[in-house]
């Protein structure tokens, strides 16, 4: 099956499109989503298994030959991220069953979510550079979507900063490739590689590159460029700012990652220095956010921003540790962040509010919720043995090697602020005196609990397993490390 | 207030017609010249919103009794099916087709797959406008 690698992007698109049909009909809805992600789920798999057993899968759409046509190259890190953005969305899904009202239900909730996915598969899957634009808008004018609906007064104000920022980076996103184009004369992403290694990145292509970092850092929240984010994020209702916190940031910096692996390896001391720096930068502005805000979603936000830098750091470091570090970062990020914003989630439904000091105690009442959120917690800020351990070693570990010794301690240092932020909002929220609940019921409270656990229980078992997990993250940065293999895959035919 | 437009509205049932047959002609024309179902969507949009202005939204929806949302749907289910058919064949995605067929009355002519995935373009280009310009006319 020559377009399997496609069919994560297509299957999606194709339940949105069914979906938009029956807007009104709740069950039809909540029932065809479930079967859309579920049935991408394992095409997802099966194309894992294909990767892992023959290498690079690439398709050139329209039958053109390879630097002509659009090519659509899977390889073992897009695959891994395709994998856990379905799964993601999937509890994401499962939690708005009851997470959300059934106004925005009605009103093509569960299609946007779809197209949001389609594009995100897609900008991880695709090989080519305009291509990724194309797949970027798509996501985008989902998320636009998805940040308004509802039209509360505070997601009003915030979409059209969040719109507007996301033209202006998308309108600079053309401009640079057009820029690169002129350079190199190409937009498969292979044939760029090749043509910069031929003329060996003279000033004009480092501009280029840092013009990426650019674009890339305002959608994947890099400092200083993650100033509209905590704002916007904050705006639309939880299973939506979920979706967006484990999934969208992500996909600027799987952007950065490609582009600074394959094209721009030449004067690494230029742009890899940069990206190390504002890599730190990224994690201590995250730190002081994350210290400074009573509010539970800002505490989490910032924490995005954070682990946006500790990924980026691995990926500056061009070594093996760091490069794996950074990949089994990202997906115990996306992971971790997905549980995380779901357990909030909760207990701002619990509380009814989500300023920390208006709560407390409520370990006597959802014991539960409170251990969950208390493993999550620790496995985000990567005790072991949970799933941001071995990602955060091995990141040092390859800092180390390379002789960054003082981004190793910044980044040391910043674990432990990560588990004090949290921590923090464990402190207030589960102990002390209890405060007088609003009514929920128990049920919804259940159902809410039911997809934010079992994400947790991933996250442990993306830890706990991680000796299983080492053959893959290998070969996703065997493919980083080494330009040619991914070359290779897209032109030899 | 009560604007006399008798004018303008005669005008737009004549012209309504040509701007509507010419988004037709520029569809067709779209394989070799310039045109498509983009700029087609685009015209047939122009056409219906001259039908706006002359006169106004409830009776342009008892005209064109369609929801169109429904046709963005279909558009998008007929260009993706027409992209995804590739599918069936196991040929990369987007594989195009064609052939010369010999049809009565229009002779000898080049049929191609690209027709079709055209043809949802302009769907979802008319639906997806005139959604817009509905909702956002329905407002005031």
């Amino acid at each position: 099956m020559i377009n399997l690698l496609l069919l994560p992007i297509i299957l999606p698109f194709f339940f949105g499109i069914i979906l938009l049909f029956f807007p009104k009909q709740i069950k039809v809805q909540r029932t065809l989503v479930t079967v859309g992600l579920i049935v991408s789920f394992i095409s997802a798999l099966i194309l894992m298994a294909k990767v892992k057993s023959d290498g690079i899968q690439t398709v050139t759409l329209g039958s053109w030959p390879a630097p002509f046509g659009i090519t659509m190259v899977s390889d073992m890190l897009s695959v891994l991220l395709v994998t856990t953005t379905i799964v993601i969305t999937f509890f994401v899904v499962v939690y708005s069953f009851t997470g959300i009202d059934e106004e925005r239900e009605k009103f093509y909730y569960y299609p946007a979510i779809l197209f949001m996915i389609t594009g995100v598969n897609g900008a991880f899957t695709t090989g080519d550079i305009f291509n990724m634009f194309v797949f970027f808008e798509v996501l985008l004018i989902a998320s636009y979507v998805l940040i308004v609906l509802g039209g509360e007064k505070k997601q009003l104000r915030e979409s059209i900063k969040y719109v507007l920022v996301n033209v202006i980076s998308s309108a600079l996103f053309v401009i640079t490739i057009a820029l690169l184009y002129s350079v190199v004369g190409t937009v498969n992403m292979a044939d760029i590689a090749l043509k910069i290694t031929d003329i060996g990145q003279p000033g004009i292509i480092t501009v280029i590159a840092v013009l990426f970092l650019l674009v890339f850092g305002i959608k994947g929240a890099i400092f200083p460029l993650y100033f509209w984010l905590p704002g916007s994020y904050a705006a639309p209702p939880m299973p939506v700012l979920t979706l967006f916190g484990a999934l969208l940031t992500k996909v600027g910096v799987y952007a950065i990652t490609r582009t600074y692996t394959l094209f721009f390896v030449h004067d690494t001391a230029m742009t890899h220095g940069l990206l190390s720096i504002l890599a730190i930068l990224t994690i201590i502005a995250g730190c002081i956010g994350a210290l400074a805000y009573f509010d539970l979603k800002q505490i989490m936000i910032y924490n995005i921003v954070i682990a946006v830098g500790v990924i980026l750091f691995g990926v500056a470091q061009m070594n093996d540790a760091g490069m794996s570090g950074a990949i089994f970062y990202l997906i115990h990020d996306m992971l971790i962040k997905g549980a995380l914003f779901l357990l909030i989630g909760i207990i701002i439904a619990v509380t009814g509010t989500s300023n920390l000091r208006k709560m407390g105690g409520l370990m006597k009442t959802h014991a539960g919720l409170g251990w969950m959120y208390l493993i999550a917690a620790f496995g985000l800020a990567g005790i072991p043995p949970l799933s941001g351990f071995i990602g955060k070693m091995l990141i040092i570990q390859g800092a180390f090697e390379a002789g960054n010794v003082w981004g190793s301690i910044i980044m040391l240092v910043s674990s432990l602020i990560v588990l004090l932020s949290v921590i923090r909002i464990f402190i207030y929220a589960f102990w002390g005196e209890p405060v007088a609940l609003p009514k929920t019921r128990r049920r919804s409270y259940r159902s809410l609990m039911m997809p934010a656990v079992v994400l947790v229980l991933i996250s442990v078992a993306y830890g706990v397993g991680t000796e299983w997990l080492i053959p893959y993250m290998t070969d996703a940065s065997d493919v980083l490390l080494n330009p040619s293999i991914y070359i290779d895959a897209v032109l030899k035919e | 207030m009560k604007t006399n437009d008798v004018i303008l509205q005669t005008a737009t049932k004549v012209v309504f017609f040509i701007i509507f047959l010419f988004s037709i002609h520029i569809f067709f024309a779209g394989h070799f010249t310039p045109g498509g179902g983009f700029v087609g969507g685009l015209l047939t949009t122009g056409a219906i919103v001259l039908l706006l202005l002359a006169f106004d939204l409830k009776t342009v929806q008892n005209a064109l009794p369609f929801n169109f949302m429904i046709v963005t749907a279909i558009g998008l289910l007929l260009a993706l099916g027409t992209a995804a058919s590739s599918l069936l064949f196991n040929i990369p995605f987007f594989t195009h087709a064609f052939d010369d067929v010999y049809l009565p009355l229009f002779g000898v002519s080049a049929l191609h797959t690209a027709m079709a995935f055209d043809a949802g373009v302009y769907l979802v280009v008319v639906g997806s406008t005139i959604t817009m310009i509905q909702t956002i006319g329905g407002d005031s």
